[in-house]
């Protein structure tokens, strides 16, 4: 039976974000590893133990990156168009920084030489702090409304400046993006590293931590108190060709609490992110680490699922034409394609959460500096 | 404001960045299979030499990944940034295979290629091998949907535009997926990919004989790419791009414009070994022909014709000029969408959409359209004939040229005395860039005579970029070069670095430059004399 129009597009609005989510949890604690890399390993031994707890792994989770694009691309395509073209220069940032990933990994510990690996340590911490910090920037901006609007052919026009980006509000949201990420990372190195690593990591995850609570918690404070939220005055029909222009919005001081109001079980999307962080915060604390971790994947699910459900149905709001604001019922693909790209998700995601899960398995146990001498010439 | 700078300056950032990805790409989708194969052996003989080969070669092909990783995420992301109104207009289509290229290959390649190099110790023989065999399938079902995405930008089948949407929209996705020219490209590509594997081998190998040193490994390596590459250099000849070119119009106007043919000449046609094409008088100062040859290749048959440029370009006239009323028809449904006879209308026309939208590189309004005007969106059709010409020709030469290299290492290998042969292997050394060369220049004509068209017939280039200041496009051009320049400085660095240790880099004790006693594990300075860190 095939899916009515509007329950796909409400179908790709949750699959983005499982996407994103996953993405976040699994690239995610590669990237807290990178950024907490030049301060937890004090040698290059202790370095190497580090960078190996996510060797085996770090390509395959990169892959959520890639994919939540390609499906962006595919899912809402005038989304994908807008918003990179829009964020010119805080795409090019994430893709610089990311550079550094792939060839500090695989290069780093290929030549003996103390400048040559520390450079690409702080090659890592790069890769793995710049692109958590400018995806919560993003969100910072796409809460506030970004400068753009759209011409009859619907060539899409961006008018602000990169510099705008980085708002009090959006520098707050990259806080609480880099310090979850940061978290999450430590977490795990808890639970791979043993001795002085593992009890920096902990230390770190108990700086962290709290940090992404408290920021969190001020975003909600500058959402609620601040006056931000966008809300139709003619609403979108659901069913309907999507056609960004067909509709009318207001900018509205307090709307992104709507939805909270309008369906109360929604509350349980921010309580999970302090429900997650607390919890994990406890379990790290008492060395349970595989719990911990499972726990900080529950905050990041709640705090994204925070962003996602205050603008929802909003995805990209304009704020100086409120009116091409895009929205998950008209700046989706067609009904086929959003057909064809569910079924492909649908057969492949478990296969990959399956291997995914056996990679993890196979490569299980904690990497220590022992480990590091008896494989010199293989280990990262 | 989109200006002629902008959409030049956007084609350079996205050649570039691409021409760089296919830097390290096509090793990599040799390399894989070299790696299964060596593997294999290794699991079906017990000999360490195989284990140490895929091992050692495995290294190799991991310095090169690393750089194959960085610059793909790029490509990802540059049709947002750069291509943002083709990201809208095409991306209902476009962006599907991108999609599941990702969830089914890329996922399946890069999550196994961590268990290849970490997973030697902690699986049994048969798995590892079960692991690299997956790790090349994804790589190659990567390759698919990539050359699906691309030779729909070729070929635009199974799609149709809608004005309600205002973009391209699909309507059957098997016929995307088993376009022709995509099945062609993917083959003539992958193959092109394996050629550049074994040239990589042979030429390393060659050198260790050459230098007599770790003769055993190099002879071993050597016969397994001689024979590889033999038998992928044919493929690549013989399921040649070419057999795609008679299909679908763009690829019959770049075979037209790579082939210098400005008239339809009666079948078989001739082939152009040598030709000064003059792009103003659409004609060659200059040529040297073989009759029939180029008949056959373009048709396999005797009797179909291949439409010359000058053909093409009437053609195309008729089309813009029928183009101009379907913008005209779209602009009044865009602000009547409810006219029903307008529509139909519309729809009987609306295949010749793209060519009216041509004339938009000079005009808004189609009332300000001149028949010059016409004349020179429909002159834009056509791509210019040298580059093409000649690029294809050098292609052509060089894929000979290993053919012969591969033939001849093959015949040695099966004689076994190709170890003393040091022309032979002086040869295979020299012509280690050859197949890159050759990959670049194919590229080239595949893209650069799809111009003026992103898709083929239904958006030109000039609509498709975002509209950014030609600034921002200076910078990250910039940026991107000298990134990727002083990232391939530092790839090609260890890579020669690590050529030259050869297998003694897997610190067994076995090779050549070792110290004989293996038992203890190498001090780091045994290897390296500069200072270590721990």
């Amino acid at each position: 039976m095939p899916l009515d129009y509007p329950t796909l597009k409400l179908i790709w609005w949750l699959l983005v974000g499982v996407l994103l989510v996953g993405f976040a949890i699994m690239d995610g604690h590669d990237m807290g590893v990178g950024t907490l890399l030049p301060f937890v390993g004090k040698s290059d031994e202790e370095r190497r133990a580090v960078i190996n707890t996510v060797g085996p792994h770090w390509d395959g989770n990169q892959v959520w990156f890639i994919t939540a694009g390609g499906a962006i691309f595919a899912a809402w395509p005038l989304v994908y168009a807008t918003a990179f073209s829009g964020f010119y220069w805080a795409m090019l940032a994430v893709l610089w920084a990311l550079f550094f990933r792939p060839v500090g990994f695989d290069y780093r510990s290929k030549i003996h030489h103390a400048g040559w690996r520390r450079t690409w340590d702080w090659g890592l911490f790069v890769g793995g702090a710049v692109p958590p910090l400018i995806f919560g920037v993003a969100f910072g901006n796409l809460l506030q409304g970004v400068p753009f609007h759209f011409d009859a052919n619907l060539v899409p026009y961006y008018t602000g400046s990169f510099w705008a980006l980085l708002n009090p509000f959006a520098l707050l949201a990259g806080v609480v993006s880099s310090a979850m990420l940061s978290f999450h990372g430590a977490v795990y190195l808890a639970h791979r590293t043993e001795g002085d690593i593992q009890r920096r990591a902990i230390r770190a995850a108990l700086i962290f931590g709290p940090l992404m609570l408290l920021a969190f918690s001020l975003a909600g404070l500058w959402v609620a108190r601040g006056g931000l939220g966008y809300a139709f005055a003619v609403a979108p029909d659901p069913a309907a060709l999507p056609n960004p222009l067909a509709k009318r919005v207001v900018a509205e001081a307090g709307a992104w609490l709507h939805n909270y109001a309008s369906a109360p079980a929604t509350v349980l999307v921010p309580a999970l992110a302090y429900a997650g962080g607390l919890a994990a915060i406890a379990l790290v604390a008492a060395r349970r680490t595989l719990a911990a971790f499972v726990a900080s994947a529950l905050a990041i699910v709640g705090v994204i699922g925070t962003a996602g459900v205050s603008m929802f149905p909003f995805v990209m709001p304009s704020s100086t034409r409120p009116d091409a604001s895009l929205t998950v019922w008209d700046s989706v693909s067609s009904q086929r394609t959003l057909g064809i790209m569910l079924w492909a998700t649908v057969i492949f995601m478990p296969l990959i959460v399956a291997y995914t899960g056996w990679a993890y398995r196979v490569m299980a146990g904690k990497v220590t500096t022992a480990y590091i001498r008896e494989n010199e010439h293989s280990a990262y | 404001m989109v200006t002629e700078q902008l959409v030049d300056l956007s084609r350079l950032q996205f050649a570039a960045t691409a021409m760089y990805h296919f830097l390290f790409v096509p090793l990599t989708l040799g390399m894989t299979w070299l790696l299964v194969i060596m593997e294999s052996l290794w699991v079906m003989t017990g000999k360490p030499v195989y284990r140490d080969m895929t091992q050692f070669w495995g290294k190799l092909f991991g310095i090169n990944f690393a750089l194959g990783v960085t610059t793909g995420i790029t490509l990802e992301f540059q049709f947002g940034t750069n291509w943002a109104y083709y990201s809208h207009y095409v991306g209902d289509i476009f962006g599907a295979p991108l999609a599941i290229e990702g969830l089914m290959a890329f996922f399946l390649e890069s999550t196994f290629i961590g268990l290849f190099f970490f997973g030697w110790a902690r699986l049994s023989r048969l798995q590892h091998l079960l692991v690299t065999l997956l790790m090349a399938v994804g790589t190659n079902l990567s390759a698919l949907w990539i050359l699906v995405a691309n030779g729909w930008m070729q070929n635009p089948v199974g799609a149709e535009f809608s004005f309600e949407t205002m973009r391209m929209e699909l309507t059957d996705f098997t016929a995307v997926l088993l376009n022709p020219v995509a099945q062609a490209k993917f083959v003539h590509t992958v193959s092109a990919g394996y050629v550049t594997g074994a040239m990589f081998v042979l030429a390393i190998s060659s050198w260790y004989l050459l230098r007599r040193r770790d003769v055993d490994f190099a002879k071993r390596s050597f016969r397994i790419a001689a024979a590889f590459g033999f038998a992928s250099v044919c493929s690549v000849i013989v399921l040649g791009d070419e057999s795609g070119y008679s299909l679908g119009e763009a690829q019959q106007t770049k075979l037209a414009a790579m082939e210098a043919m400005w008239e339809t000449e009666p079948a078989p046609a001739g082939f152009n070994l040598f030709a000064l094409p003059d792009d103003a008088a659409m004609e060659n100062r200059y040529a040297l022909q073989i009759p029939w040859v180029m008949g056959l290749i373009g048709t396999r048959s005797l009797e179909q014709e291949i439409p010359g440029l000058k053909e093409i370009l009437a053609k195309n006239r008729a089309r813009i000029v029928s183009g101009m009323e379907a913008v005209r028809l779209l602009d009044a449904l865009r602000a009547d969408p409810a006219d029903a006879a307008m529509q139909a209308r519309f729809d009987a026309i609306k295949g010749d959409l793209g060519f009216g939208l041509l004339l938009r590189r000079y005009v808004q309004s189609m009332d300000e359209v001149t028949p010059e005007l016409v004349d020179r969106a429909a002159r834009d059709t056509l791509p210019r004939v040298a580059p093409l010409f000649w690029t294809f020709r050098l292609m052509v030469a060089l894929g000979f040229a290993m053919l012969a290299l591969f033939g001849l290492a093959l015949w040695h290998s099966l004689k076994g005395d190709f170890a003393e042969r040091r022309g032979l292997l002086r040869w295979a050394l020299y012509f280690l860039p050859v197949p890159w060369i050759a990959c670049e220049m194919g590229w080239f004509v595949a893209e650069y005579g799809r111009q003026p068209w992103t898709i083929y017939g239904v958006l030109p280039t000039h609509l498709s970029v975002s509209t950014l200041t030609v600034e921002s496009l200076y910078g990250s051009l910039a940026g991107f070069v000298g990134f990727y320049t002083l990232l391939l400085v530092v790839e090609m660095y260890l890579m020669v670095r690590f050529a030259r240790l050869g297998p003694a880099s897997l610190g067994t004790g076995r090779y050549h430059g070792e110290a004989p006693a293996p038992a203890a594990p190498l001090a780091p300075a045994a290897i390296d004399p500069r200072p270590t860190l721990s």
